[in-house]
């Protein structure tokens, strides 16, 4: 079953094609990779579905429906969520207020009632903690609960960023490279919980990644950008041995 | 040190974290309502003048040091505040099917005024809502102008520079706004706008605003609508403003547009930076600051050498110079401060000055749009 679709998806700044005419499919279940070099327009695409950027051509539908003209903070109720490139937590807030901001878009209580703290507000807070908890003991950041972001090193925040995204309880997460700025192991610690978000929590994984190991581990479909236009789509072992994949990254042999 | 062993998740929500709450909170609300019956008539109504102050302090801290949106028109939100409070309890106002005008009682003129200050900060906030930073700071300064203008030309309303009485207000015989009675009006006031506010702020509008303070970008994919996050804490800020605005009318009794004018937002930005941006505490502080400093700087010039005493401008001098070295030294302030002090003796003897080293800023991601 197909979960999102990109119909000849396109955006220009100026003169720059950014990303232009890309077609692809993600199954539900699966964890589909977008690889490139650097500029192709793979954090873009995240953009586009995320509604950052308005696309200039094309449609995306998700789960039956037509997202391209969704307003930006509607996206994340519909159960698409997202993580960045460089981290963007809240700072000066603590691990658990992060988290519990990745359940916003399931909160349903109104100010007025919100600044009398009904009953209401308080079993609605409760119920937020708890499913707050579940991600943390599968991310095993019990340690990290009350730290502000801004005393964590980056490995843990990166964890954070993904229990965020987590917490609003998405059918499709966004990974912008999971693993940069990691080492080996937190590395490995991270291919596991993506294997884990998509086999336990049956989310489906939509990543941009450098690191190859990471991407052959966990990978189903692989799609290759250069210059915002598609080059390969396949397997990790189809791409990767692609003649044209090894021109983009490699050059062309003398 | 104290260990907390949490057992439920109430314990996280609730107000008072250990019990160490109920002795210091409970402490300082025993002497705030026993002062009255101790102190002379000046010290009453310096205090009220500071809760009035802290009320605004609140409002500004919620908008500016939980939103992240910096006003440089708050004195805006306070004389319309004031000047509502004045003319619905004063005069009276002439409504349809009634043959005498309409004097309110302060049930209804209070909140009326603080909604209408509201009002007007849904008016400012729509339209700048696409502003961040300096280019917000300058839109609200010039609407401060605005209304400042408003205020001394409107004359058939506020009197212009004439300026317009405040009637005292009576609960049968007891004249409230004045002394012990008015004194616990402010602090009632107050403690009810803390309440709510520290509400509002263990809530998901609340973690939404401090979440656009933070990263909006990321605020936004979180399902956090930005337009209407922001437009609600300019009105909750707005209208908590006018709240004070109005109690500030009946502790002068007599308006004019001279008390509402760019000076009175400085100040109100002064207050929230050098008591501690982002913290309730710091808003009290900073306005125990605000009311203060003028006072502590005319002492101090009893032991200056004239020369230095008399230059002129030399208190505006001495503000600022006490502005730049709290955001250089102190960035969070007096309550920065504090939380330092307070550390130094729970952790005593093995206080870590790294404790608070300001921790390496990772790099943001590349401005969006």
């Amino acid at each position: 079953m197909t979960l999102f679709k990109a119909e000849n998806l396109a955006i220009n700044f100026g003169g720059v094609k950014a990303v232009d005419g890309v077609n692809f499919e993600i199954k539900q279940g699966e964890c589909f990779t977008i690889i490139g070099p650097n500029g192709a327009g793979k954090t873009t695409i995240f953009n586009l579905i995320s509604r950052i950027y308005d696309s200039t051509e094309g449609t995306m539908t998700f789960d039956g429906q037509d997202i391209t003209k969704v307003p930006p903070h509607a996206i994340a109720s519909l159960g698409i969520a997202r993580t960045f490139q460089n981290i963007e937590l809240f700072e000066h807030a603590s691990v658990l207020q992060n988290l519990l901001v990745g359940r916003h878009c399931h909160s349903r209580t109104g100010m007025f009632s919100e600044l009398l703290f009904l009953p209401s507000v308080r079993q609605a807070e409760v119920a937020h903690r708890e499913k707050v908890e579940d991600i943390i003991d599968f991310l095993d950041l019990q340690h990290y609960r009350d730290s502000m972001i801004m005393n964590l090193p980056y490995g843990v925040r990166k964890v954070v960023e993904l229990g965020r995204a987590l917490c609003t309880e998405p059918k499709l997460i966004l990974l912008d490279e999971p693993s940069s700025g990691l080492n080996v192991e937190e590395t490995q610690d991270m291919s596991f919980w993506i294997d884990d978000i998509k086999k336990d929590l049956g989310i489906t994984v939509l990543m941009v990644e450098h690191d190859m190991g990471l991407v052959s581990e966990v990978s189903d479909e692989v799609l290759v950008l250069n210059y915002g236009r598609m080059l390969a789509h396949g397997s990790p072992q189809e791409v990767q041995n692609d003649p044209e994949v090894i021109k983009a990254y490699l050059g062309e042999q003398e | 040190m104290r260990f907390l062993f949490k057992t439920d998740y109430n314990q996280d929500i609730r107000i008072a974290k250990h019990s160490g709450y109920y002795w210091s909170y409970g402490l300082l609300l025993l002497i705030v309502f026993a002062a009255p019956f101790f102190l002379e008539g000046y010290y009453i109504g310096q205090l009220t003048q500071l809760y009035i102050v802290a009320i605004a302090g609140v409002g500004l801290m919620l908008l500016a040091g939980y939103t992240g949106l910096v006003s440089l028109g708050h004195a805006a939100f306070f004389g319309i505040g004031a000047y509502t409070e004045a003319v619905l309890t004063g005069n009276g106002i002439p409504l349809p099917f009634v043959e005498e005008p309409v004097v309110f009682s302060f049930f209804i003129s209070m909140p009326v005024a603080a909604i209408f200050a509201a009002l007007a900060g849904v008016a400012i906030g729509i339209p700048v809502l696409r502003l961040t930073g300096i280019y917000l700071a300058i839109a609200t300064f010039a609407f401060a102008l605005v209304i400042e203008e408003i205020l001394s030309r409107w004359e058939s309303v506020t009197n212009g520079y004439s300026g317009l009485l405040v009637e005292s207000l009576y609960v049968g015989d007891m004249e409230l706004t004045d002394g012990p009675p008015f004194y616990f009006l402010c602090l009632g006031m107050l403690l009810l706008v803390l309440l709510f506010s520290i509400n509002l702020l263990r809530s998901p509008t609340g973690r939404a605003m401090m979440a656009i303070r933070d990263s909006e970008i990321s605020a936004q994919s979180m399902g956090v609508n930005l337009a209407q996050v922001k437009t609600k804490a300019f009105a909750l800020s707005a209208g908590i403003t006018g709240l004070a605005g109005a109690l500030f009318a009946h502790k002068l009794g007599f308006l004019s547009p001279e008390s509402f004018t760019i000076f009175q937002s400085l100040e109100l930005l002064v207050l929230v930076v050098v008591g501690g941006i982002g913290s309730l505490h710091g808003a009290i502080f900073g306005a125990i600051f605000v009311l203060a400093l003028p006072q502590g700087l005319a002492i101090m010039k009893d032991y200056l050498p004239v020369t230095i005493a008399e230059t002129p401008g030399i208190e505006p001098f001495i503000f600022g110079l006490i502005l730049v070295l709290v955001i250089i030294f102190e960035p969070y302030g007096i309550y920065g401060r504090w939380l330092k002090i307070k550390l130094y003796f729970q952790m005593f003897p093995v206080y870590k000055k790294a404790t608070f080293k300001r921790q390496k800023a990772y790099m943001k991601s590349e401005r969006l749009k």
